[in-house]
């Protein structure tokens, strides 16, 4: 494996015909062990000056770590940082912005509470070192750093007053400043829709041909093959493929990420003989100025997606469906029953079921246990007189527990000790035990690494197929789309303005019409 | 301009209203006797609040700053007295670093062990009240045995006016000192990188280590700077008020909390501002002093104060939430 | 088996517990050690389940408010205000009346319901201004606090209310088979919440809420209800503990059990409640009461003075801040 890498690595130099010294910034066979876990076994990267590279891997892959050792956080416990080819012993994250160096978190590490202008001038004066601060200056520096990316923006705004495309473009700006020589981003483009990413990916260009390179630290593929140049894989703390970005495609990056192929199936659906009954039928649902006129028919074991732009309605549609804005005109029936629920309790009782967007803040109750998170919504039905009965609680447990494959030591581990796919399938289970019967999954997979998307779609098929529910699927992913769905629609501004039938779906197919979207 | 739309304009038009109502109730509250005696009992809680301040910027929250007054006001008598020492100037400094070391003290326990601020305070203002009082003393020290000239210099009048009744009155200068120290705070936590520091600190902790911002030294400085501001205000009230009592300020830390609030500071910290204390402290002492014009019994005071603390944050609240949709 | 398995359950995987315990007989062997004529006297002991269980019951509510994220900085004041109001419905009935046990009964019973009553209310008008108006826990119970102490002061005009019917002494001084009444009260008050938070979905919401109140919204959990109660139960127990207090000393008054905020917030944080809301158990909160009874009883009985005592509160609080967090860095 490592002879491999290194030889891939020196092809690499040989092609492009340049020396040693001319590497903007080397790591060489770094190791970063905590106690006796390896987080980083042995792993040498070479960014060049100017270039957009990408650092793909799983989560826990060792992705972060990298980012750690570059900007100075951790010092490795093996391994040589080599910067303009001299290598640097006792790398503090000062020395690392002096260098040039930095990161953009995924969470923009801005300060919400101040401007625009003060979020861009803050680095600069700190790395003066200045005491006190002119507001004139302030501006000055900001006024120029939006300048270099061509943009125009308020200075006087406060922060959390943007977007999050506005906050990344403040970010961006930021870490431009100074002399910054490499920018590294950390999961950009995680929030952002696609022209949004569309105007990120022209940004990234820009700073490109300023001389500036960019490290780009990922798990989404199509992304990955659409900016970078040069591509770097890791998976449990290895290295394991390096190259320029045309040795790579979707399949060969994943494999390389996983370790394994992954299926490519799309899901069929075959209707019973005789559909007597839509699971849901949504007809005419208006909210003013959020839905308009949705006509929505759901049958069992159907998957469908709803795919848009962010804003386009997607979640207003389904926080009305839950019950958490009910002011909505229009029927909605489930089973051919007509509900029309107030509360997120009645939406429950009435055969619903919501998989918020971000499973960590919204979905999980982290330090709880397995069994805490999995009954939380269900701990009315284990009541006897005024006590949960225990016994029962703990046989419905098990017994979820075992029909999810959830890989831990038992139902009372907590959830934080577990991956994002288990941690996925501890909230499914949550809704299957209400007895669900419309499911409605609201970014299923976001933030979790490829491998485990893969199980994580095999169970929401299996519930499909097997438990007869009625699958929503609301995603910005479009090949999970294409992959899961028998059908999607394409929401815009409120309405419903397309669908894409099984016979016609494809990734192509799908992006066309998002794109046709202004 | 967005000058309008914030908050501290908001509180000053209550403030008016609330002052032609009262006017309108008693005439009596727009006597100069009355402005001088409200203007009078700004001073101390003034003081403190720009140190509670402070805090709240930094997203915390000090409730052991009166118990270092007291420390730093007892202290301070009591060594004067022992060693028999008669300036002014070298007082207010001991009480202001006795103040300063205790809140040091704080920023230790919050940011080593990562506690919660208001726990950590709690225990703190226990400890130093606790030993105050069990080890150093629990008497008095009266106006006979109180240094005259800390008594002369709280006394210094800015301008002396008799009222109809025949008594003198005057605006005490130590408003001056109040609004000095006003003015210091309101440049320092704009114009200085460390003031800076501590909104970045309120705003997102987090963000502020990775800009390079040394967040140890923000705390610090800030706890330090509640503290200095305390032990100041602790000594001076002793001067003010011709005596000095170890048990002073049982209680009065809610009022300066309040008064901080009243003023539009945010509890989660990276917002506020120092006019708005100001106005927040002025508000907060003309409804407990006008009580007495309006012809309410006194007992009510505190009630007062709740249903203002309890107003005041449900207005804000009000206010945040229609801001989020 | 069966025994391992229950003392499982019952100390859970708490390492915090098994802290406590070991803090606990610390103390009460340095105490035996330091004073072992007075301290280890059966009347020393007496004399602590007498005055344990109103602080105990305030630190139980207190962890109730923390277990959704709150505090409750109002819980003295609501204490002082039910003692108090039942002093005044006292004095106002009784003076003159006839005092025949029967009647005395009735007025007994009815003061206690009105302590109570006073207590719901106050909780429910706390927890309406934190579910429902959403003020900061802090800010809400610090505002409400000074109300209710306010109104203390409006109903006694600042002395103490004394005079309380012989079956108030009783709630506070009387003896139950042998065993002091409050203490009694306490351990009611303590099995009956540790069922509640451990065994009912009241109990396990608070938890879920206090973790993660967005995820607790989407989960379908009553959030703003389950909280509103939370501060409800919280007013309720504050008010047992003003009656046991008024009992006690006979008396009430609106600066009664100033330090006991302090001491109420120290017994839960020593407790193993986390502050920031999820986590908190009857038992530790017991344990951690009983630690800084032996410890306070100890030093009273070494001549120190109350002040020094509330120094060595404060000083406990701070190192079991410390003590906490660098047990947390090992993980």
């Amino acid at each position: 494996m490592q002879d491999a890498s290194v030889s891939l690595m020196f092809a690499g130099l040989h092609r492009s015909g340049e020396s040693m010294s001319e590497n903007l910034l080397e790591l060489k066979n770094v190791s970063k062990r905590f106690g006796g876990l390896v987080a980083l076994d042995n792993v040498s990267l070479v960014l060049k000056p100017g270039e957009i590279h990408c650092l793909a891997g799983e989560n826990g892959s060792g992705k972060s770590t990298i980012i750690k050792i570059m900007s100075g956080v951790y010092t490795p416990t093996d391994g040589e940082i080599l910067i303009d080819g001299k290598p640097l012993t006792g790398f503090t994250p000062a020395q690392s912005v002096q260098q040039g160096i930095q990161v953009i978190y995924q969470d923009f590490s801005l300060f919400g509470n101040l401007t625009v202008a003060e979020n861009l001038a803050l680095n600069t004066l700190l790395l003066e070192g200045k005491k006190s601060v002119s507001w004139k200056r302030i501006r000055d520096l900001a006024t120029k750093a939006l300048a270099r990316l061509g943009v125009t923006m308020d200075l006087d705004a406060d922060v959390e007053s943007l977007p999050t495309s506005g906050k990344q473009i403040v970010a961006i700006a930021r870490a431009m400043m100074g002399d910054a020589r490499l920018i590294i981003m950390d999961e950009p483009t995680t929030a952002l829709t696609r022209p949004e990413v569309d105007a990120l990916f022209r940004i990234v260009r820009d700073i490109q041909a300023q001389g500036i390179a960019v490290l780009f630290v990922s798990h989404k593929m199509r992304e990955m093959l659409e900016i970078s140049e040069r591509l770097t894989v890791l998976r449990n703390g290895k290295k394991v493929a390096e190259g320029p970005i045309s040795d790579f495609n979707e399949a060969a990056i994943t494999r390389a990420m996983t370790g394994h192929d992954l299926t490519d199936q799309t899901y069929e659906w075959k209707p019973a003989a005789a559909i007597d009954q839509p699971r849901l039928d949504v007809k005419q649902l208006n909210i003013p100025g959020a839905l308009e006129n949705i006509d929505l028919t759901l049958h069992a074991g159907e998957i469908v997606g709803l795919s848009g732009l962010i804003g386009s309605g997607r979640t207003e549609l389904a926080l009305a469906l839950f019950g958490m804005n009910p002011k909505y005109t229009g029927s909605v029936m489930i089973d051919g029953k007509k509900v029309h629920p107030k509360s997120v309790q009645e939406a429950i009782e009435s055969g619903l079921a919501y998989v918020p967007e971000d499973r960590l803040t919204e979905g999980l109750f982290l330090t709880q246990s397995i069994e805490r998170n999995m009954l939380a919504t269900s701990f009315e039905n284990f009541v006897s007189g005024i006590f949960i009965d225990r016994k029962k609680a703990d046989a419905a447990t098990k017994a979820m527990f075992g029909a999810m494959q959830i890989a831990a030591p038992g139902p009372q581990t907590p959830v934080n000790h577990l991956s994002g796919g288990n941690q996925q399938r501890v909230v499914l289970a949550r809704w299957l035990l209400t007895g669900a019967r419309v499911l409605i999954l609201n970014g299923p997979t976001v933030g979790v690494d490829v491998g485990s998307k893969a199980q994580i779609h095999r169970k929401i098929r299996e519930l499909a197929t097997q438990n007869g529910l009625a699958v929503l699927m609301i995603s910005d992913d479009v090949p999970e789309l294409v992959q899961n769905c028998n059908r999607v629609i394409v929401m815009h501004r409120g309405r419903f303005v397309d669908e894409v039938s099984a016979d016609t779906l494809n990734e192509d197919a799908l992006n066309d019409r998002l794109k046709a979207l202004k | 301009m967005t000058i309008f739309r914030r908050s501290e304009t908001i509180i000053a038009v209550i403030l008016l209203v609330a002052m032609v109502l009262i006017g309108l109730i008693n005439p009596a509250f727009w006597s100069l006797d009355n402005i001088f005696g409200l203007l009078r009992s700004n001073v101390i809680i003034g003081i403190m609040a720009l140190g509670v301040l402070v805090v709240m910027i930094s997203g915390g929250i000090d409730v052991s700053f009166t118990a270092f007054a007291v420390a730093a006001m007892y202290l301070t008598v009591k060594g004067m007295l022992y060693f028999g020492y008669e300036g002014v100037l070298l007082p207010f400094v001991v009480a202001t670093l006795i103040g300063l070391a205790l809140g040091a003290f704080n920023a230790f326990f919050i940011h080593t062990f990562r506690m919660i601020p208001l726990i950590v305070t709690l225990g703190t203002g226990s400890v130093v009240r606790g030993l105050l009082l069990g080890l150093v003393g629990t008497s008095i020290v009266n106006i006979d045995k109180m240094p005259p000239q800390l008594i002369n210099f709280a006394k210094v009048n800015l301008v002396n006016s008799t009222s109809a009744t025949g008594t003198n009155f005057g605006l005490t200068a130590m408003i001056l000192i109040y609004l000095g120290l006003a003015l210091v705070t309101h440049l320092f936590l704009r114009y200085t990188m460390i003031g800076r520091s501590i909104f970045a600190y309120g705003g997102a902790p987090e963000a502020a280590k990775r800009v390079g911002f040394d967040t140890r030294k923000t705390l610090l400085f800030v706890y330090c700077f509640a503290g200095a501001l305390a032990g100041f205000a602790g000594l001076l009230q002793g001067s003010m008020i011709w005596q000095a009592n170890p048990r002073d300020f049982a209680g009065f830390e809610l009022d300066v909390i309040a008064a901080v609030v009243l003023g539009g500071a945010s509890i989660f910290g990276g917002r506020g501002s120092v006019i708005g204390t100001l106005l927040g402290v002025f508000m907060l002492v003309m409804v407990k002093n006008s009580l007495i014009i309006m012809k309410v019994d006194t007992t009510w005071q505190r009630v007062v104060v709740g249903v203002i603390i309890v107003g005041a944050t449900a207005l804000t609240a009000w206010r945040d939430r229609k801001k989020l949709v | 088996m069966s025994d391992s398995s229950i003392a499982k359950r019952i100390l859970g995987q708490d390492r915090n517990i098994l802290q406590l315990i070991a803090i606990t007989i610390l103390v009460f062997a340095l105490m035996s050690w330091l004073n072992p004529d007075k301290f280890l006297r059966y009347y020393n002991f007496e004399s602590i389940t007498y005055i344990m269980p109103e602080l105990g019951i305030l630190a139980i509510a207190m962890m109730i408010a923390m277990l959704t994220g709150g505090i409750d900085l109002s819980v003295v004041g609501i204490a002082n205000l039910a003692g108090i109001l039942a002093g005044v419905f006292f004095h106002s009935v009784i003076v003159g009346t006839d005092q025949s046990t029967g009647m005395i009964l009735l007025y007994t019973g009815l003061g206690i319901l009105m302590a109570l009553g006073i207590g719901l209310l106050a909780g429910l008008l706390n927890g309406f201004l934190i579910s429902k108006l959403r003020i900061t826990p802090i800010l809400a119970t610090l505002g409400t606090g000074q109300i209710f102490t306010g109104l203390a002061v409006v109903l006694t005009g600042g002395p103490a209310i004394t005079g309380f019917p012989d079956g108030w002494n009783f709630i506070g001084n009387g003896k139950i088979i042998g065993v002091a009444t409050p203490f009694v009260l306490f351990v009611i008050v303590a099995g009956a919440v540790a069922v509640l938070l451990t065994r009912t979905t009241f109990g396990v919401n608070l938890m879920l809420i206090g973790t993660n109140p967005k995820a607790a919204v989407f989960a379908g959990l009553r959030k703003d209800r389950m909280i509103l109660y939370s501060y409800m139960l919280t007013g309720l127990l504050a008010a047992v503990a003003g009656v046991i207090l008024s009992g006690r000393t006979n008396a009430a008054k609106s600066d009664y059990g100033a330090s006991y905020l302090l001491q109420a917030v120290l017994i839960a944080v020593l407790g193993g409640t986390n502050p920031a809301g999820g986590k908190g158990r009857v038992l530790g909160v017991s344990i951690a009461l009983i630690a800084l009874m032996l410890l306070s009883s100890g030093f009273q009985i070494l001549r120190f003075s109350n002040h020094l005592i509330d120094f060595i509160w404060g000083g406990f609080l701070l190192i079991v801040i410390a003590l906490n967090a660098f047990r947390n860095t090992d993980r």
